[in-house]
């Protein structure tokens, strides 16, 4: 192929491209035009870099924070307004469940024990004290079964299988007035705790976990009960509950204190 | 060269108008022009664009770190880990999940907004032009190829960009959607379970986004690289948007006309 021939099949022709030519100047004339442009060029960028970098140093701490936790709950707000409780995660057969894997034991310390164990639940319409349910009054509650991928924030996933009671079936057992916007759900010892919003913990596929694999949960899996859902991170799907608390504080996040998304969800 | 080229021109055309033609004779000093290659907003898009990727990819390491599970495979045997505990410890990554949530989920709305904006610019204004491969792009992109690695002489075909630029500048925008995308599927498996399942699950989708995080990394050095082998004019038309460029000789009668473009 001649030169002439690869100026006929030059790329910029074949989509018409467009040349943007200045009128054709004297060396002299385009270098200082030239030199006028970086002037010009090299001082705004500068500048702009200059700015962009002394502006992000010259932010405290504090402020990122601040701007940090807002854009978290900015998130939430998009995904709140985006979410619907019809949308369900896949559910896998049961030969694609995962080796079981441990993460976590804040508030599993000393052992529960079954004979006197109750799960308090605070905050029920019309109700000044707790309701203290046994381990059989949950299981007496409608049973639902899910195998389900369960996603560690750190980023790795797990295929678990679950047996335990919607928390949605809980709620209409026991709760009868208007739901308030928030759970807030803790262990025995109080040393870990989490806040739910309630349309992801009235989601259908948030169950309060007996068993997990085809047998009950294991005490460092959370037993007697605990928190399983397809609708946010493991850090929220607390184990070996003591207490749930319906109320309209958006409720303290153990890891949320630690600077993680107070909503972590789906 | 230019010259005798000029001075031919001129004598072709003397019978047309009984003199030397002055446009020729001008043609000689004005041997100049200047080529506008970047607008203001695809220079601006450019180095937004660059922190803001610069901020994602480093997040994306403090996210990572807490489960780095991806290696070089080949046949089964690991070449390369990422990423060796020397690497974590010399830029000071352990430990930093949080923080690197923090800053991915609040750096993603402005690096979408800026390449959303690049995309759209790109049609509106017409640039797609320059950047889209076109027919038998592939095939020259490898003369390119070879052309840059002194294999071959001839120099390949080149409007604002060549082949090799056009595929990778376009692929770069796919690799941009791919990546927010890919995000996406992790960021919400359940309410976009949709899009999680086109990338065939939750750790696959994780696996594309890592990997699209590697070869724009790898895009990344090899455009810094040939910025640098093509020289100064080349990289400061990505400043001031504007390169000197040797004049066309003016086609009779069109110097006027080109004057008042």
């Amino acid at each position: 192929m001649s030169r002439d021939d690869e100026r006929r099949t030059n790329t910029a022709h074949i989509l018409n491209e467009k040349r943007r030519l200045s009128p054709p100047m004297t060396d002299d004339e385009a270098r200082r035009k030239m030199a006028g442009y970086s002037r010009r060029g090299f001082l705004i960028g500068g500048l702009a870099a200059l700015a962009g970098l002394l502006g992000w140093r010259w932010m405290s701490d504090e402020t990122k924070l601040a701007l940090y936790r807002r854009t978290f709950e900015f998130n939430e707000a998009v995904s709140q307004s985006l979410y619907s409780p019809l949308r369900l995660a896949p559910e896998f057969p049961p030969e694609r469940v995962s080796p079981r894997r441990v993460n976590g034991m804040e508030g599993l310390e000393g052992e529960v024990d079954l004979s006197t164990f109750r799960l308090a639940v605070g905050g029920l319409a019309g109700r000044a004290d707790d309701l203290l349910l046994t381990l059989d009054d949950i299981k007496n509650l409608p049973r639902t079964e899910m195998i389900t991928e369960l996603k560690c924030i750190e980023g790795w996933s797990v295929i678990v299988q679950w047996a335990g009671v919607r928390f949605a079936d809980l709620a209409a057992a026991y709760n009868t007035g208007d739901l308030p916007p928030y759970v807030s759900l803790s262990t025995p010892d109080q040393k870990y705790f989490v806040g739910w919003d309630m349309p992801s913990i009235m989601h259908p596929q948030t169950l309060l976990a007996y068993e997990m694999n085809g047998a009950p949960l294991l005490p460092e899996h959370g037993a007697p009960i605990r928190l399983a859902s397809t609708t946010k991170y493991g850090i929220k799907q607390i184990k070996r509950i003591g207490r749930i608390e319906f109320t309209s504080e958006r409720p303290r996040d153990y890891w949320a204190e630690s600077g993680y998304d107070w909503y972590a969800g789906h | 060269m230019r010259i005798r080229g000029c001075a031919g021109y001129a004598f072709a055309h003397v019978r047309d108008i009984g003199l030397l033609n002055y446009n020729r004779v001008i043609d000689l000093f004005m041997a100049k022009q200047i080529e506008t290659k970047h607008t203001l907003a695809i220079r601006w898009l450019h180095w937004v664009n660059f922190p803001l990727l610069a901020m994602m990819i480093w997040s994306g390491l403090l996210i990572y770190w807490a489960n780095p599970v991806y290696g070089l495979k080949v046949f089964g045997y690991e070449l390369f880990h990422f990423f060796p505990q020397s690497f974590y410890d010399g830029l000071g990554i352990p430990y930093r999940l949080a923080e690197g949530l923090q800053i991915h989920f609040f750096f993603m709305w402005l690096f979408v907004v800026n390449g959303l904006a690049y995309v759209v610019y790109l049609v509106m204004s017409g640039e797609w032009r320059a950047i889209l491969p076109v027919p038998g792009s592939l095939p020259r992109a490898v003369r390119v190829a070879l052309h840059d690695a002194h294999i071959v002489k001839t120099v390949p075909p080149q409007g604002k960009y060549n082949d090799a630029q056009r595929i990778a500048y376009t692929s770069v925008i796919v690799m941009g959607a791919g990546s927010v995308m890919s995000g996406l599927a992790i960021y919400k498996p359940l309410q976009l379970a949709w899009l999680t399942t086109i990338f065939g699950g939750y750790e696959w989708a994780r696996w594309v986004h890592f990997w699209l995080t590697i070869a724009f990394v790898l895009f990344f050095f090899i455009h810094v690289i040939q910025v640098a082998i093509a020289g100064w004019g080349n990289f400061r038309s990505m400043i001031t948007g504007r390169d000197l460029v040797e004049a066309e000789p003016t086609a009779p009668g069109a110097g006027e006309a080109e004057a008042s473009i």
